[in-house]
């Protein structure tokens, strides 16, 4: 089994690793200062500071329970499902205050789309349908605009050839990678600027784990992309970026190069070589 | 390796034979009251099912025929304003316990609703006499059409309550993380996926009620004739039925088996279109 380190010095040696640049990106999608969340009395992130780079993939990694859901989910607002939540510090998207007084959490996500764990395609709902709902339950009706859209996210999820003539059956009926795709053209449907992906693969055989990840390295050109594994070689392989996080607090963060090859932290060598975690 | 049967054997044999035995006489006892009421309302009331019991109205003592429209329609329209009032509050406070309100305010909510299942079926009647019928000084239909839709309320509360918590959280999730409104969720995602299971809900409410009498006795009363106004008694068929098989005359009880084979079909037929709908169908959870 190949350790993370020799994938990204493979990846550096083939010329397809992103050059190691600077510390922290230079044009940020996210700024996060400062941000603490508590569950209840449990502090779950502690006083996290860090710049999201637009057009990049962003790997956020650390044992369970770290917070990097937590924080992943703070990025859209959807921490605040969870009864008995509380916050500070501030979340900047492109300069906007995710959190100020006048925002609405709807207008949020509709900004940063998310995909989940194990793919939840709309049960009672067929392929077509599952795309454009969120369109839809925003109000747009022109039919015409809808297949567009349809047609166009299916083919930047690189699922439009698998599904094009079962448009019709149930999102339900597709096949676990496939319907992790549905998902991914369901939450690009909206057109949001920023994508969530919590731990995307995790339920995912090889094959469709590789498919995604291919995935995401086509759509980082068109968005910013943020993602938590549990897979030290997935966030080496699809990220340009990496944040470790341990025990609610951001350890280290920089290119993913460095964090694997040369890491400052002695926690995050040792979890990256596989000591905790 | 010792192979030989122990003495026990036999014994143990018997004693499995006896508990498959009492397990099996159990189950046939659980069946048979079913087999029984509906052999027994075919021998008697079938011969008296004819076109003219659906189409007529009572005939007076003595004379021969007369059927019940009256009080099938009766029931049917007694059935909708029951409907209109315990379908809404019930399923919208289900849909309140399930996603909204505070842990504590909710279990309050649902012991009240489980108390409000266990109320005898006449208290309704009692209650909504005196609140509507001494009230507006006459037995009405809309009195009954009250007191039936108070009975569904908590039924379809708690049916659809349980059948919207069933609603896996992650579909909830993936609809606000598209940025659609809490609302917008709750209707076109969790209440879509629960649909079945809510509409489950509603018909066993509907098909319980349809069978109620006594709430009905000093609400809707009964009416031998076509009810022409919400505000007049009306004809129901348990009311019927129940006029008819405490009355001295032959053909009336004829007339009331009759009746009592039309409501238990009734409810029957319900009940196999709640399987039908429950049944296959992936495409929804619940």
């Amino acid at each position: 089994m190949e350790t993370p380190e020799r994938t990204v010095m493979e990846r550096m040696e083939q010329g397809t690793a992103p050059p190691p640049e600077a510390e922290t990106p230079a044009a940020c999608t996210f700024e996060v200062k400062n941000l603490s969340i508590w569950y209840g009395e449990k502090r779950a992130i502690d006083n996290v500071t860090l710049g999201v780079a637009s057009n990049a993939v962003t790997a956020i990694i650390g044992p369970s329970g770290c917070g990097k859901s937590t924080f992943l989910r703070a990025l859209n607002r959807m921490h605040e499902l969870t009864p008995r939540t509380r916050m500070e510090g501030t979340v900047l998207l492109n300069g906007d205050d995710l959190y100020s007084s006048t925002t609405d959490p709807a207008i949020v996500r509709r900004r940063v789309g998310m995909i989940f764990q194990k793919s939840n395609p709309f049960p009672t709902m067929t392929i077509g349908e599952n795309v454009v709902i969120g369109l839809r339950l925003n109000g747009v009706r022109n039919q015409k605009f809808l297949n567009e859209r349809l047609e166009k996210s299916l083919r930047m999820a690189a699922l439009w050839d698998e599904v094009k003539d079962d448009l019709h059956k149930p999102g339900t009926s597709l096949s676990g990678g496939q319907q992790q795709r549905l998902c991914i053209a369901r939450a690009l449907a909206v057109e949001p600027e920023v994508i969530l992906m919590d731990e995307p693969c995790s339920a995912l055989d090889p094959i469709a784990t590789a498919k995604i990840e291919e995935l995401i390295h086509e759509l980082k050109a068109k968005y910013t992309i943020v993602t938590v594994t549990h897979n030290m070689q997935q966030a080496g392989r699809i990220s340009d970026y990496t944040a470790f996080m341990y025990l609610g607090r951001l350890i280290e963060f920089g290119p993913t190069t460095k964090i694997f090859t040369n890491p400052t932290e002695k926690q995050t060598e040792d979890y990256i070589t596989g000591r905790f975690g | 390796m010792k192979t030989k049967r122990s003495g026990n054997y036999t014994w143990r044999k018997i004693k499995s034979a006896l508990a498959s035995a009492i397990a099996f006489i159990s189950a046939v006892l659980v069946i048979a009251p079913l087999g029984l009421v509906f052999f027994h309302l075919v021998v008697n009331g079938a011969s008296s099912l004819n076109w003219d019991f659906f189409t007529k109205l009572p005939a007076p003592v003595g004379a021969v025929g007369g059927g019940m429209a009256n009080a099938i329609v009766g029931s049917l329209e007694l059935l909708a304003l029951a409907g209109a009032i315990g379908i809404p509050i019930g399923v919208l406070g289900g849909v309140y316990l399930a996603e909204y309100g505070s842990a504590r305010i909710n279990s309050v909510l649902r012991f009240l609703a489980d108390v409000l299942n266990g109320v005898p079926s006449i208290t309704w009647g009692v209650v909504v006499y005196g609140m509507v019928v001494l009230r507006f000084k006459g037995f009405s239909t809309y009195a009954g059409g009250l007191a039936l839709g108070l009975i569904m309320i908590p039924l379809i509360l708690r049916t659809t309550e349980e059948v919207i918590l069933l609603v896996p959280n992650g579909y909830r999730e993936a609809a606000l993380a598209l940025g659609v409104s809490r609302w917008k969720t709750i209707v076109h995602i969790v209440m879509k996926t629960a649909s079945k299971g809510i509409i489950t809900g509603i018909l066993l409410a509907l098909a319980r009620v349809g069978g109620e009498t006594a709430p009905l006795l000093f609400t809707a009363f009964g009416n031998r004739f076509w009810n022409h106004s919400l505000s007049q008694p009306i004809a129901a068929l348990p009311l019927q039925i129940f006029t008819y098989a405490i009355s001295p005359y032959d053909d009336w009880h004829r007339q009331a088996w009759a009746g009592a084979l039309v409501l238990v079909t009734g409810v029957f037929c319900v009940n196999i279109l709640v399987r039908i709908l429950t049944r296959g169908h992936t495409a929804s959870v619940v």
